[in-house]
């Protein structure tokens, strides 16, 4: 939505990603200073450092971006976010990359697979119960999208219902007619701006 | 003092613990929570990963309901609304802190993004105002509000001698979207709590960094290295237990830490424990009643060292360490007047 407001430069890729991030990220004033990876927990583990992915935005590369593992990888710490010396709102930017990366069919075949499998896990359950039913979601997400994994995951499970840590029943909101109702609502205007 | 208060998922039973820990701290300090009626879900890091207009939606409610509920009531004509001061939402939970704080301030910047949530919010009869609630976290408003003076006050039961590495994450102190009340990268309020309830503060250099989060169920490979720098760095300091304010940070830390000793050959062996937990032990309150018992690394060997009660005193020779540093290592910072305290 800010996009528009913006000085024409930049990729179409750069305002595209602007442009589906609510609040702007400040993403054109990033100064390639590299903060960020140095800063990121997970940075080891990545295709690419955030630097190399805001430059890689700039210079219009869709597709290796929404390919690139990175955003799965960031896990919300906001190191970089708090130590960016231009207030890039990187964590918000790597949001964005993971639901363009969804909506173009890319995250199934990064290296980080499973993350939207569980993202989306966790959201079905909310939408239904209005909150987090842990023991269904590990067991569904387990099931469908990692059964060899299950027999390692199992025991956690087992632990945990012993020390009465998980419920084996969801407890839905009295009013989740109203809340169904606002998240289609959302749905609605995320679909049509 | 009045608050509202909003557990989130995790408080209702993983962590019950930290729930009951929380009502029972408060109710010694004076605090008053009020749980939103019929909250719902934050969204935790799920949502906004999926859904942008859902995920803001989804904690719009929240803050709609919690609004309404807690909003200051004009009962006296002669006291103008506006001079009432804005009503306070608590969240224990870390990720629950941010959600509710990051949309109430991102609402606030951007009229655009408000209407759009408005709209949403309408198709439920709701509304919400940005700037309507002051979100806190649970340990601003106890350090902060209840006060490290009246805190002091309350102590029976000084957890002199154990040893404690204070653990807070990454969101709490950071980005603070509604104002930060610690250092985003060497905070020092739990410190200075921990001080006051006469434990050993060890120095724990890692004690902003990030836990992984929901990455021990989709990456093991980035979740157990993360926890093992965290747990590795705890031992090396030579705590007895780590103490926490986030229940995902309990979990992954508690819960996988045999899958890291596992993974690395390790032997850690400390307790997780929330810092109610251990407020409510040195207000003399009973463990039960503060959720001890539950967590997988069991914490009642370490506790021994404080005497919480007949039955862990025997278990002090059964306790098992992980392998201690040479204590003349590493030279250490110190601050002379919080050692004071």
């Amino acid at each position: 939505m800010s996009a528009s407001k913006k000085p024409a430069r930049g990729s179409v890729f750069f305002h595209e990603v602007v442009g589906a991030t609510a609040v702007d990220p400040h993403l054109e004033a990033c100064l390639q200073c590299g903060t960020c990876g140095g800063s990121c927990p997970s940075g080891n583990d990545m295709e690419h450092t955030p630097r190399t992915l805001f430059a890689m935005i700039a210079a219009g590369m869709r597709e290796t971006v929404l390919r690139s593992n990175t955003p799965w990888y960031c896990v919300s710490c906001y190191y970089c976010t708090e130590r960016c010396p231009q207030e890039v709102h990187i964590t918000d930017v790597m949001y964005t990359l993971k639901r363009l990366a969804i909506k173009e069919g890319f995250s199934r075949q990064s290296s980080a697979a499973q993350a939207p499998a569980f993202s989306e896990t966790f959201m079905e359950h909310v939408e239904r119960y209005g909150r987090s039913f842990e023991l269904g979601l590990i067991t569904r997400y387990f099931l469908r999208h990692r059964p060899l994994d299950t027999v390692k995951i199992a025991p956690i499970g087992a632990g945990m219902l012993r020390r009465k840590r998980f419920d084996l029943t969801p407890r839905k909101i009295r009013q989740i007619d109203q809340l169904q109702a606002i998240l289609a609502r959302a749905d609605e205007l995320e679909r049509s701006p | 003092m009045q608050y509202g208060y909003y557990p989130g998922c995790s408080l209702e039973r993983n962590a019950g613990a930290y729930h009951d820990s929380t009502m029972a701290v408060a109710g010694v300090l004076g605090l008053q929570f009020t749980e939103v009626d019929d909250w719902n879900c934050c969204g935790a890091t799920e949502f906004f990963s999926v859904h942008q207009m859902q995920a803001y939606a989804l904690t719009g409610r929240n803050l709609a309901l919690a609004a309404d509920q807690f909003a200051p009531k004009a009962a006296l004509p002669v006291i103008p609304v506006e001079a009432a001061e804005t009503p306070q939402l608590v969240a224990p939970c870390s990720a629950c802190y941010l959600n509710l704080s990051k949309v109430d301030r991102y609402l606030a910047s951007s009229p655009e993004l408000a209407a759009k949530v408005n709209t949403a919010l309408d198709a439920g009869g709701l509304h919400y105002d940005p700037g309507s609630l002051r979100v806190r976290h649970l340990l601003d408003v106890v350090v902060n509000d209840a006060g490290y003076d009246a805190i002091a006050a309350r102590v029976q039961r000084a957890l002199t001698g154990l040893r404690v590495a204070p653990y807070y994450g990454c969101l709490v102190v950071r980005p603070g979207f509604q104002g930060q009340f610690d250092d985003p990268e060497y905070p020092t309020t739990l410190d200075k709590l921990m001080r006051v309830l006469g434990a050993k503060v060890v120095d724990f250099p890692l004690k902003a960094h990030c836990c992984g989060g929901h990455m021990t169920q989709i990456s093991e490979d980035v979740a157990l290295e993360l926890l093992r720098r965290l747990l590795k760095n705890a031992a090396e300091y030579q705590a007895d237990v780590i103490v926490t304010l986030c229940p995902m940070c309990q979990l992954n830390l508690d819960v996988f830490q045999s899958a890291v000793n596992r993974r690395f050959g390790t032997n850690f062996n400390l307790p997780v424990l929330f810092f109610t937990q251990l407020m409510g032990l040195a207000f003399g309150l009973a463990p039960e009643r503060l959720g001890i018992g539950k967590e997988f690394v069991a914490s009642r060997p370490a506790l021994a060292k404080i005497g919480t009660s007949g039955e862990v005193e025997q278990e002090r020779a059964v306790g098992k360490r992980a392998k201690r540093r040479n204590d003349q290592s590493l030279p250490m910072p110190y601050m002379p007047e919080e050692e004071e305290r």
